[in-house]
């Protein structure tokens, strides 16, 4: 046990004095996300701490509940930080004025939507024809204007999800004799009010809410996701440059020597992944650190993070032993080794959300640890704890515990004592 | 005297290969035995099963009355191993070289600090102990290897061709440090395919060839095979054919061998002064150029090219 572990630990020594290992763990992810970050515009806001106070022009020339509920969104204390409405009762000079780029985007709730969604007195056994809010949006702010539009997305479809159940729910009441048409009215009137009070709350959700996935994360700080991805692709780097350090050892003859000490190869092995695991943690934690220092980045709930990071770091692991098991030379698993970092990281979403990619590309990703991890590395950007991270914490952990059951096979195949 | 290692027909084959062809010798406590024999002869594979890292495919060897194939791990805590390529962490220090190795051995904390500061001082490295190994030259590297294998105080000590490619002078330190270390009571196991290594350091030698052991003994019982003979070097010039002058010096009454590596011809004899002014009349009749000659008592060159008919060295 003492064996394994300071094995583990001379190997995290050796790698921290390796010049070119360091620039590619540690360098390389900041560097590409610096860049990425500065092509996306991350930084070019007036804040550093990420996207806020998106100007918006709101026009509510509906003035009844819905629009009332819509224009109320936008003034509430939490989002007080990320958006900054004005009013105006004038679309077409909301138009022009995001035309020249005062503001990311303008909203305009048409007259009559309220009652185009919400059956009036009458008009109850029509279908009225909903009529459409209009965001417009300022293309040279997408971020601002993404975000703008997804909050009245998120709205919009609470106000669908509430008529279709409420509609629904009177006219049951009024087929099965229980209320008349007339109180059937008065339950719809009801049913409108609570929609009015419950859109607010219900809005607020997208920014807390855990299972939005990548999209719309990089649509609040794109950082909190292009920093886990690039750290991410850059931990497959070091998982292959461990299990490549168990060739080397041979090759250079100090995994024979060890062999010829009083440690057994279990203990060897077992210092070797030891060693990786503790390389690709301390990679992970530097940059997780150095992130939320110069970038002022929010990973999230701390504790949820670092057992995220544990998890990731075993699921790649398996991978670097894996690919080290499979492969003959220290040449080969490094050049296997980059081959599936950059594979993974494109699969994984380093580059491109994982949303934005075929199905068929989303099943596939789902064997690499980038996927799993991203996804809750995003969850904990976004507010997520540790409760809802099960899913990718277990898919990491049962990735990495059989790939290392095919690596302890396919090494005991294999003669670490010969040269 | 008894012994520490008794090995009993030991083979290792590689394929279809065999490496080492059942050998058998013993180690006496406390002495310095060699195992002498040129590139390929089967040195490290026999010092690789001897030191458990390779199981041999037939027969056994037992150290401190431990047997290499059934209890490895009493083995390997009863010897030390000198490798014979480098096998040092080049980006660590040799001081935490050192520590490393010695913690593999079991050791730890204040008693692990005392043994590797004496290391050092014994290896010579004291002041260089901060450095990287990458920073070191050939011979130092060399000596940080050693020290590794006396980390634990072993009772039996494997040295594989510890000299190869270094400078005289670390070569001489070396040398030295072995004698030393045997003054102590180490015993050691030694290769080389340096016949004037062998014959200073051993005790005795073993001479193998093509994995089997062809001689054992000390020098003077070893060259006693090849009876009453002396030695004629003749060192000719770089653009002489020998091959000629090897042929005529062979029909001189009383030369008993003769052998060419490259500017060096080997006249084995059965006494010098009668043949030389013979040796030197057929070298000027071919008109070949003898640019000194020496004349060497019998040694475990004249031994092994007794026993081969060909030169130690290639
Ligand atoms: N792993 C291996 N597989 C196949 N053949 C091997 C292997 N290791 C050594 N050999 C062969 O076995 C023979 C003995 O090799 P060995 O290394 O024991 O010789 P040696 O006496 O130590 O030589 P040197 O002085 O060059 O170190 C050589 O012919 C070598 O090519
Ligand atoms: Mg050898």
């Amino acid at each position: 046990m003492i064996k394994t572990f300071l094995i583990g630990i001379k190997d995290l020594k050796l790698i921290f004095r390796d010049r070119a290992a360091l620039i590619l763990m540690l360098v390389a992810p900041f560097l590409l996300t610096l860049g990425m970050g500065l092509v996306t515009g991350r930084f070019s806001g007036s804040s550093n701490t990420g996207i806020a106070d998106i100007p918006v022009i709101i026009v509510n020339l509906d003035k009844e509940q819905l629009g009332n509920a819509l224009a109320d969104v936008f003034t509430v204390e939490e989002l007080a930080e990320l958006v900054e409405p004005t009013f105006s009762e004038d679309s077409e000079a909301a138009r022009i004025a995001i035309d020249e780029d005062t503001a990311a985007a303008a909203i305009i709730i048409p007259e009559g939507f309220t009652r185009s969604v919400i059956p009036q007195q009458g008009t109850f056994d029509e279908e009225p024809e909903a009529l459409q809010i209009e965001v417009y949006a300022n293309p040279a702010r997408p971020t601002g204007a993404g975000i703008i539009k997804s909050i009245v997305d998120e709205f919009i479809s609470r106000v669908e999800e509430g008529r279709i159940s409420g509609q629904t729910a009177i006219f049951q009441m009024i087929i099965s004799g229980r209320i008349t048409p007339q109180q059937g009215e008065q339950a719809g009137m009801d049913m409108a009010r609570r929609l009015e009070d419950s859109p607010t709350d219900n809005t607020l959700a997208i920014k807390l809410n855990t299972d939005t996935s990548g999209g719309e994360a990089v649509q609040f700080d794109v950082l909190a996701y292009l920093a886990p991805g690039m750290a991410l692709m850059f931990l497959m780097f070091t998982v292959s440059y461990g299990g490549r350090s168990i060739l080397a050892e041979k090759a250079q003859g100090t995994l024979p020597r060890l062999l010829v000490s009083p440690t057994n190869s279990a203990q060897i092995l077992g210092g070797k992944v030891f060693g990786i695991y503790l390389t690709g943690v301390a990679q992970m934690l530097i940059l997780i650190g150095a992130s939320s220092i110069l970038f002022q980045l929010k990973w999230g709930d701390p504790l949820a993070v670092l057992t995220l990071v544990l998890a990731a770091v075993f699921g790649a692991s398996g991978w670097g032993m894996l690919i080290t098991a499979l492969a003959r030379t220290p040449a080969q698993v490094g050049s296997v080794g980059s081959a599936v970092m950059l594979i993974f990281g494109i699969l994984g979403g380093s580059f491109i959300s994982l949303e934005q990619m075929p199905p068929a590309v989303q099943m596939v990703s789902k064997i690499t640890p980038n996927a799993w991890a991203l996804d809750g590395f995003t969850t904990l950007a976004l507010g997520g704890t540790l409760s809802h991270l099960s899913t990718p914490i277990t898919a990491l952990l049962t990735m990495g515990l059989i790939l290392f059951l095919i690596a302890v096979v396919l090494f005991g195949k294999k003669n670490l004592a010969q040269k | 005297m008894s012994n520490i290692l008794e090995v009993q027909n030991l083979v290792k084959q590689y394929g279809d290969f065999t490496a080492v062809k059942g050998i058998s010798f013993d180690i006496r406590d406390g002495e310095i035995f060699s195992l002498l024999g040129p590139n390929g002869a089967g040195k490290t594979t026999t010092i690789s099963m001897l030191s458990t890292l390779y199981a041999p495919t037939s027969g056994d060897a037992t150290i401190a009355g431990h047997s290499v194939k059934q209890k490895p791990m009493a083995v390997r805590n009863a010897i030390g191993v000198v490798p014979q390529d480098l096998a040092l962490y080049e980006d660590l220090t040799a001081r935490e070289n050192l520590i490393f190795w010695g913690q593999m051995y079991g050791l730890s904390g204040k008693s692990l600090a005392a043994r590797v500061d004496e290391v050092l001082e014994q290896i010579g490295l004291t002041d260089k102990a901060k450095d990287r190994v990458k920073t070191y030259s050939g011979g130092m590297k060399r000596r940080v290897n050693i020290g590794v294998g006396l980390l634990h105080k072993p009772n039996l000590l494997f040295m594989d061709e510890p000299t190869v490619g270094i400078d005289p002078q670390s070569r001489r330190a070396i040398l030295d440090t072995v004698k030393d270390l045997n003054k102590q009571g180490m015993t050691v196991l030694y290769t080389t395919h340096y016949m004037e290594e062998a014959e200073e350091l051993s005790h005795r030698v073993g001479i193998i060839d093509h994995g089997e052991l062809i001689a054992l003994g000390t020098r003077k019982e070893l060259t006693r095979q090849v009876g009453q003979t002396e030695t004629l070097i003749l060192h000719i010039g770089e653009n002489e054919d020998p091959e000629a002058l090897v042929t005529a010096l062979k029909d001189i009454d009383g030369v008993l061998e003769v052998n060419a590596i490259d500017h060096e011809i080997a006249v084995i004899t059965h006494a010098a002064k009668d043949v030389l002014a013979p040796v030197v009349t057929k070298a000027n009749e071919r008109g070949i150029k003898i640019h000194s000659i020496d004349i060497r008592e019998p040694n475990l060159e004249a031994v092994f090219l007794h026993l081969t008919g060909r030169a130690l060295r290639d």
